[in-house]
Parts: C-alpha cells; sequence; structure tokens
C-alpha cells in the first residue's frame, strides 16, 4: 500500500504537471467559446517557453523572460486572427501551420542565438521562478496529515501555479457573469445575433484570441522556468493537445477544466514516476497511461459518457455581408 | 467564380509559394546567411545529382501517399488530420506481413505487404470516421487523439512483443527475401549509372496511386458522390447519396494511403519495425494536399517539391549553420500561405482580374 508521504509527492507532481495544461486549456476555453477553434495551443505553449527563457537566461530576469513569452504567444495568437478571423482562412489549417512553425522557429532562433544544438543555457536563480512559502508552512508542517497536505502539497509552488489556478474561478467570472463574457458566448454561439446588436463580432473574436496568447504565454514561460530549468527542443511535447483534449473532456466549461487537467496531470505524475502499474492484478504499461488522456476524450466525443458538444458557431468564419 | 481556372490552379498556388520563400528567404537573412547561397545549395542538394534526386523522389513517396489521403478526404469535406498515427498502424501492418513469413521473393512480399499496411493504416482510421459518421465527433479532433494513440502502441508494442533481441526498441530485420529494388538496382539492368539513396520501386506504386484516384474521383460513380457530399451536403442527401457510407468509404481509402507509405518507408528503407516510421510525413501530406489543390497531379508536383525541400534542407544543414528545422519552417509558412492565408492574396488577385475584365476591348468572363 502507499503510504501519506508517497501519495502527497504524486499529488504534488499532479499539481505541477497540471499547471500547464490548465492555463493552455483555459486559453483555448476563451478561443472556442468565441468560436475560434484553436489547435495551435501547442505553438503558442512553445514559443512562449523558448522566449520566456531564452529572455531569462540573456537578463537573468525571469519576470522580462514571462514578458517576452507573453509577448511571442500573443504574436503567434495575432496571427491565428489574423488568418481565421479578418482573411477568414481555415481556422484548423493556421493551427496546424503554427505548430510546424513553433516547432522549426525555436530550435532555428535557438541554434543562432546561443548555440547549444536547440537549448537555451540552463537557468539559474534569477532566471527561474521560485517556490513560495505558504504562511506558517513550516510551523504547520509537524501537524499530522493535514499538515504535510498544506507544507508539501499546496505551499512551495511557483507563483504562476497559484495565478493557473486563480484563472479558474476569474475565467469562470468572466465568462458567465460580466457583459463581455455573455456576448464572447454569443459570438461562439450565433454571431448574426450579436451583429445584429450593433456589437464588433471582430473585436470580440480577437479579444478572445489575444486572451489565449497571454494564458497559453503563461502555460510556456511556466513549463520553461517553472516547471524546467530552459528550454529544449519541443518541450512541449503534446501538452498542447492534451490541454484541448482537456478542454472536450471538461465540454467547455471553467471548473470542470480543472478537475480534467488535474486528472491528466495525475495520469502523467503516475507515468513518470512508475514504469507499469498493477490494476486488478493486470500489469498496465507506462505507454497506457500516456495514452490514456486521449483514449478517454475520444470516448467523450463518442457521447458514449455524456455529450461534449462544441460551441455551434466554432470553426466558421463570420461573413457580415451576403 | 470571377477568376480564370488557370489563375486558380497556377498562378495563386505559386504566388502563395512565392510569399513562402520570400518569407523564408527573410528567416534564413536574419540567421546571418545568404538567402540566395542557400536557396541555391538546396536546389543544387535535391536534384544537382542522382544522389540528391534517389532522395527527393524517396522522400516524394511518402509524401504523395500521405499528400492523397489529406487530398481525397477533402473532397468530402473531411479534414484528416490522422495520415502520422494511419501510417504508423500501416508501418505495423507492413512489417507484421515481412515477419510472418520467409518470404522467397520481393514480388511476392510486396503485394501482401500493400493489403498489411492498407488494412491497418484504414482500420485505424475507420474508428474516427465511424464516429463523425454515426456520432458526430469531430473528425479533427478524435484523429489527433488517434496519432497520439497510435505512437503509444507502437512504442508499447516494440518494447514487449516486437522487440527483437539487443538494447533498442525496434522489431527484428525483415527477410532479405522481402527487399524491394532500389532505383540503383532498376537503373544498372538498362546501363544508367545511379547513386546508392533509399529510392525503390514503391516510387511507381505512388505515380499508380495518383492515377486511380485520379480515375475513382473523376471517372466514377463514387467518386462523384465523394464529391457532390463535400460540396454540399443537404443536396447529396436529396440526391440519395448517404452521408454515412461516404463519411467511411472516403476515410477507409485515405487511412489505407497513407498507410501505404510505410511500402516505400518501411520495407523499402528501415527493413524493420521502429517506434517512429512517419517522421511527420503525415502532416506534410497537408501541405502537399493544401498546394495540390487537392488533385493528384498536383498532390504529384507538390510532393516532388517538398520531397526536394527535405533533401535540399539536409544538405543545407551539411554546408551551412542553417539547421534541418529551416524546412520545417518553410512547410509551415507554405501551409499558412496556401491554407490560412489564401484569402489574402485571393481578394487582391480576384479585384485585379474584375478590373481587367471590365477595360474596354478586353472581353468580359463569361
Amino acid at each position: 500500500m502507499m503510504d501519506l508521504n508517497t501519495i502527497i509527492q504524486i499529488l504534488d507532481s499532479t499539481i505541477r504537471l497540471a499547471t500547464p495544461l490548465l492555463l493552455a486549456c483555459l486559453a483555448g476555453l476563451f478561443s472556442e467559446r468565441a468560436g475560434v477553434f484553436d489547435i495551435g495551443l501547442e505553438a503558442k505553449m512553445l514559443v512562449a517557453a523558448f522566449f520566456s527563457a531564452a529572455v531569462a537566461a540573456m537578463t537573468g530576469s525571469v519576470w522580462l523572460g514571462l514578458c517576452a513569452g507573453v509577448a511571442a504567444s500573443m504574436t503567434f495568437a495575432l496571427i491565428h486572427g489574423i488568418a481565421s478571423i479578418t482573411f477568414r482562412g481555415d481556422q484548423l489549417i493556421s493551427g496546424v501551420a503554427l505548430n510546424f512553425l513553433a516547432s522549426g522557429m525555436t530550435v532555428l532562433i535557438a541554434r543562432d542565438w546561443f548555440n547549444e544544438g536547440g537549448r537555451t543555457p540552463a537557468l539559474v536563480d534569477g532566471g527561474r521562478f521560485q517556490p513560495i512559502e505558504l504562511p506558517f508552512a513550516s510551523a504547520l508542517a509537524d501537524v499530522p496529515v493535514l499538515g504535510p497536505v498544506y507544507s508539501e502539497l499546496l505551499s512551495g509552488h511557483t507563483i504562476l501555479v497559484y495565478v493557473a489556478f486563480a484563472m479558474v474561478p476569474l475565467s469562470w467570472y468572466i465568462l458567465f457573469r460580466t457583459r463581455f463574457g455573455l456576448r464572447l458566448r454569443a459570438v461562439g454561439e450565433n454571431p448574426g445575433a450579436v451583429d445584429t446588436a450593433g456589437i464588433s463580432v471582430v473585436k470580440l473574436r480577437y479579444s478572445a484570441v489575444l486572451i489565449a496568447g497571454v494564458l497559453c504565454g503563461l502555460a510556456g514561460a511556466y513549463l520553461a522556468t517553472g516547471l524546467a530549468a530552459g528550454f529544449v527542443k519541443d518541450m512541449t511535447a503534446g501538452r498542447g493537445f492534451i490541454a484541448l483534449a482537456a478542454l472536450i473532456f471538461a465540454k467547455w466549461r471553467p471548473w470542470y477544466a480543472m478537475g480534467a487537467c488535474l486528472l491528466f496531470g495525475l495520469l502523467d505524475a503516475i507515468g513518470n514516476r512508475y514504469q507499469s502499474i498493477e490494476l486488478l492484478g493486470v500489469a498496465v504499461p507506462g505507454q497506457f497511461m500516456q495514452a490514456l488522456p486521449y483514449i478517454l476524450t475520444v470516448v467523450i466525443l463518442a457521447g458514449f459518457v455524456g455529450k461534449a458538444i462544441p460551441p455551434r458557431a466554432g470553426g466558421a468564419a463570420y461573413v457580415k455581408e451576403r | 467564380m470571377t477568376l480564370p481556372r488557370w489563375a486558380d490552379v497556377v498562378l495563386i498556388p505559386l504566388i502563395n509559394l512565392f510569399l513562402a520563400l520570400f518569407v523564408s528567404g527573410l528567416v534564413v537573412l536574419l540567421i546571418g546567411e545568404d538567402p540566395w547561397n542557400a536557396m541555391k545549395i538546396m536546389v543544387n542538394g535535391a536534384v544537382g545529382s542522382t544522389y540528391g534526386w534517389g532522395y527527393t523522389l524517396f522522400y516524394a513517396t511518402n509524401f504523395i501517399f500521405t499528400g492523397l489521403a489529406v487530398a481525397i478526404a477533402f473532397h468530402a469535406r473531411l479534414f484528416n488530420i490522422g495520415g502520422e498515427g494511419q501510417a504508423q498502424l500501416g508501418a505495423l501492418g507492413v512489417a507484421l506481413v515481412c515477419l510472418a513469413l520467409p518470404w522467397p521473393h520481393w514480388s511476392l512480399a510486396l503485394p501482401f505487404a500493400i493489403i498489411g499496411g492498407a488494412v491497418f493504416g484504414a482500420g485505424w482510421a475507420a474508428i474516427p470516421a465511424y464516429l463523425q459518421a454515426k456520432r458526430g465527433s469531430h473528425i479533427v479532433i478524435t484523429t489527433i487523439m488517434f496519432n497520439f494513440i497510435a505512437s503509444a502502441l507502437l512504442v508499447y508494442l516494440l518494447v514487449s512483443i516486437l522487440k527483437a533481441p539487443g538494447m533498442a526498441p525496434e522489431s527484428a530485420r525483415f527477410p532479405t527475401g522481402t527487399f524491394l529494388p532500389s532505383a540503383r538496382e532498376v537503373f544498372a539492368m538498362v546501363g544508367i549509372p545511379f547513386a546508392r539513396s533509399p529510392l525503390n520501386v514503391s516510387f511507381l506504386l505512388g505515380l499508380l496511386a495518383c492515377f486511380l484516384i485520379w480515375v475513382l474521383l473523376w471517372r466514377t460513380r463514387l467518386g462523384y458522390e465523394i464529391r457532390a457530399y463535400g460540396h454540399s451536403e443537404p443536396a447529396a442527401i436529396y440526391a440519395g447519396i448517404s452521408p454515412f457510407r461516404i463519411t467511411m468509404i472516403t476515410m477507409l481509402i485515405s487511412g489505407a494511403l497513407a498507410g501505404l507509405m510505410a511500402v516505400n518507408a518501411v520495407q523499402g528503407e528501415q527493413q524493420r519495425l521502429l517506434q517512429d516510421n512517419v517522421l511527420g510525413a503525415g502532416f506534410v501530406g497537408i501541405a502537399v494536399a493544401l498546394m495540390g489543390r487537392s488533385h493528384p497531379v498536383g498532390v504529384l508536383i507538390a510532393a516532388i517539391l517538398f520531397g526536394a525541400l527535405y533533401q535540399g534542407g539536409a544538405e543545407l544543414e551539411f554546408e551551412t549553420s542553417v539547421p534541418r528545422e529551416m524546412v520545417l519552417v518553410i512547410q509551415a509558412l507554405v501551409i499558412l500561405f496556401t491554407g490560412a492565408l489564401d484569402n489574402m492574396v485571393r481578394g487582391p488577385v480576384t479585384g485585379l482580374f474584375v478590373r481587367m475584365g471590365r477595360r474596354p476591348g478586353v472581353k468580359a468572363a463569361e
């Protein structure tokens, strides 16, 4: 049987691994709720990871790195917006293109700037986000059960982890309790109606896409300057697609998104820790654990366990004149 | 449609390609190399020798299959982004066939390898296709998920059941009776010297596939139904075409084509099953189909172009400080400009043609 310490360690790494997923998932939430499909979450995270690590390595300041990462991610978001909103191009194809662009571009620039075979130099002290001790964490560490849970599990993460989890209620509030959120969701369901009400569909969709850019920027910066200490080639490793899967799993709702990301983070954490695990006497290979988020998403999409219905106007460019 | 056909199929793709290459040139300039020189090295490396041609056409063979796979799905307005996974499964099918028997001669092994690759590729496409047709699950998302599942499946098989003795996670080597004749051997028979390269007879299979897909799409009833369904689903349903049937058949053909890529890559070159047998060719297929306007001839030309790009990119890395990833950037820009930003060029070009059409003395377009 696993002891409390092991469980806490696994859950602790679950939180760390869920953070980039959660930020990217919320990014997708804003974009897709506004009717813009985004399979380029991966791309935005990757450029943000690179530029945050690169600038942090050059300046020694993780905050400047964060700004650079977010700016890079927003640039990619803007390209996606120009292609899919202004020029009414295919949103999926634009996403595919951006994924390749990020994958190639980051290595290209990394080699040119640092000459270390497509990675950035390892980040030291000021170049990384440091863990934050929550108040009384060390004082409470000796309290049975609750002590370790508070001081090990909840305390000691970097700022972006707390930001990511704070974004969940904030996203919910923005989307479901503000006028902007109502309009944003409406533009994903029926842009014609929003247009008729005299509100700019284009402006709303651009703001949604740019919000997604900011959130993916945070996700990428966390990967390179929080979770790891520097950028390596293709370090997002499909996380953008897992975030997309989590978004569908959550049926495009913020709180469920957190649940889905924690679940997928847990699978990742278990997969990292154990090569294979025994379940009911059957050895489950680690590869199965890696594939499980995708399998679960297909099951959800198939509608056998509840039905995932995407925003109705998703994927279609809005044409005003006819 | 105000655009003449030649402008639609030749002019606009060329402008898009030019824009993509122009931006790529800027990127090369930014990393401190001469774009003209880079271009010369790439062209020379890709088509300047029989060695270059061999690799170019070898890559092109992969891209013909994955490009046709994406293209035929486009005709039914399905975006099959799962070529990568279907080709991985195709590789598994080809490997199982090749390893099953001590094949006496390649001409016996090839037909069965084709069946193996096609059936496994089609099988991997069948589930997303069924879910799309029956349950309305978005095929783009399910095929993306299936890419990851395929990759995990192959990694698993190659560390367990199919693993050959030794350290590397790969299958046993195929029996020599399955080795396909290389271009070098074929050309040597007629006395032409051809450098050693992985180019093999499956290139001819690729050409045949282009022709057969053309016949299917424009000369058969099924092809007509696929295109009709892609143009207008309600009209197709009204004409008695079953969306379920068309979605399934189109995706099965698409998956089979993607799976056939493995005949070239796995049986033709690697001669064993690796963890990644596709190396992104499934995604290149998207770029190829977009550039080739989903027409088999266009796909063939675009596939050779991308084959040259891949081979040229390898030479570029060899001779300059421009890394191989430059190819990914060019590929991304081609997809971006020909796919997503198509209207950026199409709008002004259409405007130009309309203005020219209005000019007195010039006969207006019908």
